[in-house]
């Protein structure tokens, strides 16, 4: 535990005294907000439209739902965005230990591949969350017009950290192969949006084939959470994701203990 | 105590380590010499449990380094070629994190590291940011990464590499100093370094060992006789035929290329010469103006050394 938070303390510093987190920071939440507003303002413009014809005033404008209409709309926006910004996030994590030669350092110490990783990997997932944290000020400013449902806002973000954390695994995976800060960031970012687009192929294969694309797909998960569902199965696939990705990358640094 | 048995690395076809096995003692500084991409840090790296031999194994303070291998990096102190620092960490910042994942307890933690940059110098920087200071800071600071925990075993990947004369003195005078407490193995290419801090030297080439023992009966086991350098005034012909008539005396050659009578005198193994010599000359009347004997330094033996290897092969 002690050197695990030896790892996590040095990585969360290592983000902070960099500029690193405060630009990922930035850039996400002005990205973040522009989305927001232009999402809202659109809502905005159908509700009046709506309200100024008759047959839907008297009828009483049943399909304008604000979960549906905003806040879904915005979760999924958010979620191309990270799948750009989390690469950023992890690119370091390995490829520069392995760079400078501090990696030699971490390996000749008393501590596990498993600690190094795990303290790495829950700085990188504590920052994340702390942005995607910021986002409940734009669920607030709902509340304060309008009448959000808050059961599935809170379901959703549930999702975030799930895919977050499966981000970050694929991430760290990326990071730890290569020395090169930029071909991690490429990596991460190729497997990501191929996991992202898998199930496009899924309409093309066999009914069987079809299923396993479909399942793989990152993002069909995490939709039952952004209506509200939580389905133990979503849990158990990420879940199972990121243990997946977290013990292929402690293989590939062990790989030169058994590499001939 | 560090002790290597059979030791060897194979990188696909290329033999990095040939079966190396030599010990160290405690309290030892000994000196690990080769020319470049002879082995030694492959050594280094499979003693600090960072590469896995092909064959052979070590042990450090009796733990071996396959099977104890939590036990033996918590006993070593290492220091590989390139230092591995944080350049965006403070001195202190990092030196904290280094004591923590190699275990130094709480309560100890900070006297261990107001210790450690005492011993190492870097007391005065602790504030300052790694990547501000300069490459001999720099080698300190790595100096103290590797012996904040106060490990039994010190492992040194060259050291003084990249500093300047100054920087290196200091550097030695530090590692001298950390003599008795520590076991402390430190690779090098260059000789009078060797010379200056160890009391055993390995001599690797083409990661085989090649010679060793301490460096003066390193010297002494490769002394094919004697040479002395004679400086005498006279006509050449008659010296040089009195020098030859000196019992013990193998060949004298006379050198031509600076001004005066300099001969260089080969003598018989475990003969002294120097006595007799002088009472002939004096005798006949010329002048002995120098005389002296030339030790043969680890430069050549080294050179020898690696020299008949590359013949060998």
């Amino acid at each position: 535990m002690r050197n695990f938070l030896a790892i996590y303390s040095k990585e969360m510093r290592s983000y902070f005294v960099s500029p690193v987190a405060y630009v990922i920071a930035g850039v996400f939440l002005f990205l973040s907000g522009y989305l927001f507003r232009n999402i809202l303002m659109q809502f905005n413009y159908w509700c009046l439209q709506f309200s100024q014809r008759q047959q839907f005033a008297q009828a009483g404008m049943p399909n304008l739902n604000l979960n549906e209409m905003v806040v879904t709309q915005f979760f999924s926006v958010m979620d191309f965005i990270w799948l750009m910004v989390v690469p950023m996030l992890t690119m370091r994590l390995f490829a520069e230990e392995k760079k400078s030669g501090t990696i030699e350092l971490l390996m000749t110490s008393p501590i596990s591949t498993t600690q190094v990783l795990l303290g790495k990997f829950f700085a990188a997932l504590s920052l994340y969350t702390a942005i995607v944290a910021l986002t409940i000020v734009f669920c607030l400013i709902l509340e304060v017009y309008g009448d959000p449902d808050w059961g599935p806002i809170w379901s959703a973000y549930l999702g975030y950290l799930l895919l977050g954390g499966t981000f970050i695994g694929v991430g760290i995976l990326a990071s730890s192969v290569t020395e090169n800060q930029i071909v991690a960031v490429l990596l991460a970012f190729g497997a990501l949006l191929l996991l992202w687009l898998i199930d496009w192929s899924a309409s093309f294969a066999g009914p069987t084939a079809a299923k396993i694309l479909s399942y793989l797909s990152i993002i069909q998960h995490l939709q039952d959470f952004q209506r509200g569902v939580i389905d133990t199965g979503d849990i158990v696939f990420y879940l199972s994701f990121i243990f997946f990705t977290l013990f292929l990358t402690t293989r590939v640094l062990e790989s030169r203990r058994w590499r001939r | 105590m560090i002790e290597v048995r059979e030791l060897s690395k194979q990188y696909g076809d290329v033999t990095a380590v040939d079966s190396l096995s030599f010990k160290a003692e405690t309290g030892q500084i000994m000196g690990f010499l080769g020319p470049n991409g002879a082995g030694k840090t492959t050594t280094m790296r499979m003693l600090t449990c960072y590469l896995p031999p092909t064959s052979g194994t070590a042990s450090i303070d009796g733990f071996d380094i396959g099977e104890d291998s939590l036990e033996v990096r918590r006993r070593i102190g290492y220091l590989p070629e390139q230092p591995p620092l944080y350049l965006d960490m403070t001195v202190e910042a990092y030196l904290g994190f280094v004591a923590k994942i190699k275990g130094v307890p709480s309560v100890h933690l900070r006297s261990s590291l107001d210790d450690t940059m005492q011993k190492t110098g870097v007391s005065h920087v602790a504030r300052t940011v790694i990547g501000h200071l300069s490459k001999g800071y720099k080698q300190r600071v790595g100096l103290a990464q590797a012996l904040v925990h106060n490990p039994s075993v010190l492992i040194l990947d060259e050291p003084t590499v990249g500093l300047d004369p100054k920087q290196i003195i200091d550097i030695r005078e530090t590692i001298k100093s950390l003599r008795g407490e520590h076991t402390i193995i430190l690779s090098t290419h260059i000789l009078p370094e060797v010379a200056m801090t160890c009391q055993k030297v390995v001599i690797i080439n083409n990661g085989r060992i090649v010679g060793e023992g301490s460096p003066e009966s390193l010297t002494a086991q490769l002394k094919e006789g004697e040479i002395l350098r004679a400086q005498i005034a006279g006509p050449k012909e008659a010296v040089q035929a009195l020098l030859v008539s000196v019992p013990g005396v193998l060949d004298v050659q006379h050198e031509d290329a600076t001004a005066g009578g300099i001969y260089l005198v080969t003598t018989a193994p475990g003969q002294d010469v120097r006595d007799p010599l002088a009472k002939a000359v004096i005798n006949n009347g010329y002048g002995l103006r120098e005389l002296r004997s030339m030790d043969m330094s680890l430069e050549d033996i080294f050179l020898r050394l690696t020299n008949e290897e590359r013949v060998e092969a």
